[in-house]
């Protein structure tokens, strides 16, 4: 092996039932190298690192590791951790009751006298985060913290176990910009140590903001690896997809009618309190309105407190002009409402139901305990949607949590447009997902204008909402600040506005 | 493996029917007599019908605590308690408050009625502490659990309430001219009743939704309080019926013994029937033999003349046997001895050639 190389991957091949999830892929990683992974959503790319961390056995291949002289195979995580190969994974793996110390120590807890010596470990933990520039209580429980705060954490333990390979799995996906230029900081910083950083992300901007080498997967296979200077951007966009790229800037004149003047939703003095202050905001017939602001601004409770998961304590709320309380959920879906929200793991996917059952489970909730969907009529929407919005599934009967987060989030918006809603609530729809399913998406969501259904889109993506939205509300602090119209919709306005001070 | 016999093997239901399977080929080899049916007296009796038989509270049990589990991912303790308590009541009522009776002091649909509105309220209350005051379903259910029998100790003032009516014995026994005992119907009819419930409704699908994933079913509107508290409710109202049927066993109302440890093997059918006692999924079927593999392993004990005492240690090794073969990490393991098997095979024809 040569020197500089820290780890190198050759020919890993491994099936699925059904399913060829990687085929002959190579990878190498240099030592002090953030090499960016990339692909679409079922490229295979969780697979690749799944089967280098021991999560999955890996069918043929031979992965080397610097330092070991034989071909590695990990059985568990917790072997690859000891030889050096730590993961942060996408959705936080960290347990919320357990104190910010205990989860970095967790199985490896420093010992007095066969006991856990709590001090030390403490003072450890606040040492390590210290040095990381994370401001948090190490002795209070992990659930209290933000997942941008989580996400810190756990990168810190991963850290912390001297690792030689890190595995970062969308670990932006959650943090706001400030998160991320830290995050960056400390990647720039490991990288100086010769720590080998695997960066899986959907956002090209960090790629091209950190990482020195690029490879691609496409359908589980290898496209190639390239450096980052030598592939723009469009190029990496069009290898992913395995088609020349249309410009996502572009979609907007897909967009034929113009919002009506009918107000569907009406809130006066709305709010929740802790969550968001009151609030006034008009959503038109046929208009897509986006919130904007950083991240824990109150842009999802806003949109909580319409759809009335969380119930406002204050304020009125009109619906299509009709005055509107609503003490579950149910109520607001008999009004017209639909709400994807943004957690998808916790309050979107129910898991272990299949896709079928996940589809249509709004409606059938909709129409009642006692008026059962046919399982005719059950398969046909099922199968409707699964073409409309070409999920990727074996068959409507496979559980949908082992689809990967993209599809995942294709099932919850079937779910939802099956109810034919008048107005939408699409909660950061597109975190976690590959180019090609966002622009899918952002395309959906005009049609779905066009057709007259009022959309809500929040995204901490700002092109993204400039290609989409009509108006947009801003919030600061859990207070919505400002509205823009069309013609205020720029980059440099929204940014400011959501600064907030003079511009 | 041959394709047929991986699609059998895979099939849901196959170890629940195995672990069955199993105990009953036991007897054929142990005690021949054990499949042996005759007719005394215009009635079925043999080992066989008295396993079918004695499972009958068992069964109803399993139904509600599969339910109980799917949608809260907890267990109700105290479905034996409620039984006693669904006993009282009915004694309590027809025999208007003596010690023993000949005669109903009224009709016998009233006594039924009041066991089950009591035993459905003591589910409701299970269900109220459950989902609305989100109490943890052991520590919850632990309530009636110690308490049931001392109120059904209060109902019966602490005697044990007789009722020498033979009407009231046909619940537990035969009905005149029915070969078979009575309690076998009302187990299947409960069965098909329930599974009725749940398929014709959207039911079914709402407790495994909740039982899943409670938030995301609460966003799709879903009434998850109402679904768990109706689960608890109904199990209570089970445990009912279950209750009406012990007590007609033995014509009366023992409080200290009717149900007694039957949460227990309730909770066990549900487990051996391959359900995840974690919630979710569920599968009432596979409760229901599991139920029937309970009791058949307690007959088979005493069959071979295991005495009453012991029964609960072979019992145990029996059942830590089928959890065992049941587990995913088993499953897992047996997988890797095949493969090494038939690696070892090739081996040996390659050194052969």
């Amino acid at each position: 092996m040569q020197d500089d190389i820290m780890l190198s991957m050759h020919g890993i091949t491994m099936t699925f039932p059904g399913v060829k999830a990687l085929e002959d892929v190579d990878f190498t990683l240099n030592k002090g190298e953030i090499h960016a992974l990339m692909g679409e959503n079922g490229a295979g790319k969780s697979t690749l690192i799944k089967v280098l961390t021991g999560v999955y056995q890996m069918d043929s291949g031979e992965i080397h590791l610097e330092g070991v002289d034989h071909p590695i195979q990990n059985k568990s995580p917790e072997q690859a951790q000891e030889i050096g190969i730590s993961t942060v994974y996408q959705e936080v793996n960290l347990c919320p009751n357990l104190s910010v110390a205990e989860n970095i120590y967790i199985g490896r807890e420093p010992k007095k006298h066969g006991f856990i010596d709590w001090k030390k470990m403490n003072a450890m933990a606040s040492d390590l985060l210290k040095k990381l520039s994370i401001d948090v209580d190490v002795t209070v429980p992990v659930g209290h913290y933000s997942i941008a705060l989580q996400q810190m954490v756990a990168i810190a333990r991963a850290i912390d176990m001297r690792c030689k390979v890190l595995i970062l799995d969308e670990p932006t996906s959650s943090l706001d910009e400030g998160e991320v230029a830290k995050l960056f900081n400390l990647m720039k910083g490991l990288k100086e140590h010769g720590v080998g950083i695997i960066f899986v992300t959907h956002f090209l901007e960090q790629v091209y903001e950190v990482c020195d080498r690029i490879t691609v997967l496409r359908n589980g296979r290898l496209v190639g690896t390239f450096t980052t200077e030598e592939l723009p951007r469009y190029q990496l966009v069009a290898k992913m997809m395995g088609k020349d790229f249309d410009d996502l800037a572009s979609i907007k004149s897909l967009r034929t009618h113009k919002p009506s003047e009918d107000t569907v939703i009406d809130a006066e003095e709305l709010g929740h309190r802790g969550t968001i202050k009151p609030f006034d905001l008009k959503v038109r017939k046929g208009e897509v309105i986006g919130l904007a602001g950083l991240l824990g601004s109150g842009r999802s409770e806003l949109a909580r407190c319409i759809y009335g998961a969380d119930k406002p304590d204050e304020g009125d709320l009109k619906v299509k002009g009709k005055e509107f309380s609503s003490s579950h959920p149910i109520d607001s879906i008999h009004s017209g409402m639909a709400y994807l929200p943004e957690d998808r793991k916790k309050e979107g996917i129910i898991g272990d139901l299949s896709v079928k059952d996940n589809i249509i489970i709004a409606l059938q909730a909709k129409k009642g305990t006692f008026h059962l969907l046919s399982k005719k009529d059950q398969e046909k929407f099922a199968d409707e949607y699964i073409d409309l919005l070409q999920i990727k599934t074996r068959d409507r009967d496979t559980p949908v949590k082992s689809l990967s987060g993209g599809n995942q989030q294709k099932v919850i918006i079937g779910r939802w447009l099956l109810t034919q809603p008048d107005f939408i609530i699409l909660d950061e729809p597109t975190r976690g997902i590959d180019v090609g399913t966002k622009t899918e998406i952002q395309k959906l969501v005009l049609q779905l204008a066009d057709k007259g259904t009022s959309v809500m889109f929040i995204s901490s993506e700002i092109d993204e909402m400039l290609r989409t939205c009509d108006h947009m509300a801003v919030l600061r602090d859990g207070t919505k600040v400002a509205e823009l119209n069309e013609s205020q919709l720029d980059q440099k306005t929204i940014m400011a506005t959501i600064a907030g001070g003079s511009k | 493996m041959k394709p047929n016999l991986k699609k059998i093997t895979q099939y849901r239901l196959f170890l629940p029917i195995l672990c069955l399977v199993l105990v009953l080929l036991i007897n054929i080899i142990k005690t021949p007599t054990f499949f042996q049916l005759s007719i005394r007296g215009g009635v079925l009796y043999g080992y066989i019908i008295d396993v079918i038989n004695r499972a009958s509270e068992l069964v109803i049990l399993a139904v509600g605590m599969t339910l109980v589990v799917a949608a809260s991912g907890g267990t109700d303790i105290s479905v034996g308690s409620v039984m006693a308590v669904a006993a009282a009541v009915s004694c309590f009522c027809l025999s208007g408050g003596q010690v023993s009776v000949t005669s109903y002091a009224m009709p016998w649909v009233v006594g039924l009625i009041a066991a089950l509105v009591v035993a459905t309220l003591c589910g409701a209350w299970n269900g109220f502490l459950v989902a609305n005051m989100k109490i943890q379903p052991m520590v919850a259910t632990l309530i009636l659990f110690t308490a049931g029998r001392g109120i059904a100790q209060l109902v019966t003032k602490g005697q044990i309430t007789y009722i020498r009516v033979d009407s009231y014995k046909y619940l537990g026994n035969f009905i005149p001219h029915v070969p078979l005992p009575t309690s076998i119907f009302v187990a299947i009819l409960v069965v098909i009743l329930t599974n009725m419930m749940l398929k014709k409704t959207s039911l079914g699908l709402y407790i495994q939704a909740v039982g899943i994933n409670k938030d995301a079913s609460r966003l799709v509107g879903i009434r998850s309080k109402r679904i768990i508290f109706f689960v608890y409710a109904f199990c209570g109202f089970l445990a009912g019926i279950a209750g009406m049927i012990a007590s007609s066993r033995i014509y009366s109302a023992d409080a200290n013994n009717i149900g007694l440890n039957m949460e227990l093997d309730a909770i066990l059918a549900v487990a051996l029937g391959g359900n995840d006692l974690a919630g979710g999924k569920f599968n009432i079927t596979g409760s229901v033999i599991g139920a029937y593999t309970i009791q058949a392993l307690t007959t088979t004990l005493y069959a071979m003349g295991v005495t009453a005492d012991q029964v609960p240690v072979y019992k145990a090794i029996v059942v830590v046997i089928i959890v065992t073969l049941q587990s995913e990490e088993f499953k897992k393991w047996f997988a890797k001895m095949m493969q090494k098997n038939a690696e070892r095979k090739l081996a040996k024809t390659a050194v052969g050639a």
